[in-house]
């Protein structure tokens, strides 16, 4: 995490490793989601490495051709009906009432998700009339549309928090005495929980040892029982448990501000040496590219821009894999893990295509040929605006979030 | 209670390999119903009879130390994490014995609990610098335990079992098999003696149950 720097190996490693790391962390056992999901990466790459030989020149134009309309019909096929049918299929499996016919509950769910991927095309002016009802420019133009919001709301989003991590980073004066406080906090709330779930075995021990088993009431004298004896017993357990519960939620939260915290020093400790300081300058020169493209929307260089924009498109695909992962951490157990590995896949591909769509925009002209070619005659002006406005919605919202963060935060450091 | 001795294990492991349900299993009797990711450590008492039976009996509070994460993680993590290693009595490593890479990753859990751990932080990689001299003298008690073994095909349970032996043999340890029925997990325990003459310092009577 070396901050915004555009260092490429960084970026690899980290996509990597949050991929890597959140298959096996919840072990998705069904091969079909593994494949399902490696397919999905591998075609939205192979796009890029598509639009990367066309500017080389590489491979003869007709092959190239060729390998656009493939890719591409694979791609859509994979992220409309493959991936949704067995999203439908595994949310349907996790629930006890529908398993027995998952896989006609599985087919209803993917017709309702046809049914609102269709309709999606109605408000925007999308298509032409002389289109068909079962061309490609159809479904393209559907899953763009979902893209591109996505792309632009964490645009949007990245374009505020870049400057503002990098401002905060300086601002923050971590020193050690104030991490040791807060591990020593931490170990003392640790304590705490264990004399409280001592007291707990212990006094659970002795009712045990008495014959009393609080957690049955069985028949009517059980219920005497419980009522008459250790009423008070019972109820100092739960008073105890409740408190238990309450610490054990403060040592986690301690536990991670204990990390922001060691994070953070080690981030300003790494500015200072020569690495550090070679990407402060580069992220400097990020923020302030990332404000002007807050306000303009021309470009005086294409090829130049075509690289940045690459830049922050992988910069921003790495951030959507990290944040999406930490997102379905808070949120997944073992049962939705196969869900919500299919989830990422959709999301990530529909990300891709759309990229693909913008990207057009950024290229130089002799480029953009290729690109309209093969995705059909569609309205790419209407995506570039949609992108803007979605783009400035979220920088607006942005800013906004994390003012009121801000302010929340010099209170819980005065807590100190 | 304050006349109770205190006795820390820690329990490290990969994450998923199933450290929160023993650590529930061997405390509070049951099968730990909805398990989910552990952030920090999260610790639970058993009180313990040593030497039951006997005149030298004494009652002890193990508390055990789940500590949640992954050995592969940014060292801010490990930083943090290094806060609960201290004043251990004993370590139990847990390994998934579906998952070759958890068997692995125990060693770099045993350097980093017991503070020797030197290599930077990065992608998780397959370990070539394990040293065995340095468990010859280790004065901490290793406990290594295997899960997930009824989740093995019939036919590929002898090749787990050479494994594991080879891991005990690494950590200088002795093997012990043991099935608990009743249990979705089934355990089999490894041993390391060093520093301990009596046996039953973990009383496997009282992990039976109806």
């Amino acid at each position: 995490m070396n901050g915004y720097g555009p260092d490429l190996h960084t970026i690899v490693d980290d996509i990597i490793k949050a991929l890597t790391v959140h298959v096996s962390f919840f072990q998705v056992r069904q091969y079909v989601v593994q494949v399902v999901f490696s397919v999905t990466f591998a075609f939205s790459c192979t796009m890029f490495e598509l639009i990367i030989f066309e500017i080389l020149g590489a491979l003869s134009s007709s092959s190239r051709y060729f390998h656009w309309k493939l890719n591409l019909y694979v791609i859509l096929l994979v992220l409309i009906f493959v991936v949704p049918f067995y999203i439908g299929y595994f949310v349907v499996s996790n629930i006890r009432l529908l398993h027995r016919q998952r896989l006609l509950f599985a087919c209803m769910v993917w017709f309702t998700f046809m049914y609102f991927f269709w309709k999606l095309g109605d408000p925007f002016p999308i298509l032409s009339p002389k289109h068909g009802i079962l061309s490609i420019e159809q479904l393209i133009s559907r899953v763009g549309v979902i893209g591109v919001t996505l792309m632009a709301l964490l645009s949007g989003f990245g374009a505020v928090n870049c400057p503002y991590t990098y401002m905060s980073y300086f601002l923050r004066n971590v020193t050690d005495s104030d991490i040791l406080a807060l591990e020593r906090r931490l170990l003392q709330t640790m304590d705490m929980i264990v004399s409280k779930k001592k007291r707990i075995a212990m006094t659970r021990r002795q009712m045990y040892q008495r014959g009393e088993d609080q957690n049955r009431q069985t028949g009517f004298w059980g219920m005497i029982k419980s009522v008459t004896s250790t009423q008070t017993g019972s109820e100092n357990l739960s008073l105890i448990q409740q408190e238990v519960d309450a610490l054990e939620e403060l040592s986690r939260q301690l536990f991670l501000e204990t990390v922001d915290l060691q994070a953070t020093k080690e981030r300003i400790e790494y500015s200072k040496t020569f690495q550090g300081k070679y990407f402060n300058f580069l992220g400097y020169f990020f923020s302030i590219y990332c404000v002007w493209k807050i306000f303009m929307v021309k470009f005086w260089s294409q090829h130049i821009s075509f690289i940045l924009v690459g830049i922050i498109i992988v910069t921003s695909i790495r951030g959507l894999l990290i944040t999406l992962t930490k997102f379905f951490y808070a949120i997944s157990s073992n049962k939705s893990s196969n869900v919500i590995v299919l989830v990422l896949a959709q999301i990530m591909g529909m990300y891709f295509v759309s990229s693909v769509l913008l990207m057009r925009m950024s290229m130089p002209l002799e480029y953009r040929s290729i690109v309209s070619e093969v995705l059909g005659e569609l309205q790419f002006n209407f995506y570039h605006r949609w992108f803007d406005v979605i783009f400035l919605v979220s920088a607006l919202s942005s800013i906004l979030f994390l003012y009121l963060a801000h302010k929340q935060a010099p209170e819980k450091h005065m807590a100190l | 209670m304050a006349s109770l001795d205190r006795v820390k294990v820690l329990v490290l492991g990969d994450s998923g390999v199933g450290k929160s349900s023993l650590v529930h299993l061997l405390c509070q009797n049951q099968v730990l119903g909805n398990p989910s990711w552990t952030v920090g450590c999260s610790v639970d008492v058993r009180v313990h009879d040593y030497k039951e039976g006997t005149p030298e009996e004494k009652t002890y509070y193990t508390e055990l130390w789940d500590v949640g994460g992954s050995v592969g993680c940014v060292s801010s993590v490990k930083s943090t994490r290094a806060v609960f290693y201290n004043s251990v009595n004993g370590i139990i490593l847990v390994h998934d014995l579906t998952n070759k890479k958890s068997s692995q990753n125990l060693y770099r859990w045993s350097l980093e609990a017991l503070n020797r751990d030197s290599s930077p932080t990065g992608v998780i990689v397959s370990n070539g610098d394990y040293d065995r001299e340095q468990f010859a003298e280790n004065p901490v008690p290793l406990l290594l335990i295997g899960t997930k073994f009824d989740q093995i095909p019939d036919n590929k349970r002898s090749d787990v079992l050479t494994r594991t032996a080879f891991l005990s043999e690494d950590f200088n340890a002795e093997e012990i098999n043991l099935t608990i029925p009743h249990f979705d997990l089934l355990l089999f325990f490894t041993f390391q003696m060093t520093g301990f003459t009596d046996r039953k310092r973990f009383n496997f009577k009282s992990l039976h149950y109806d």
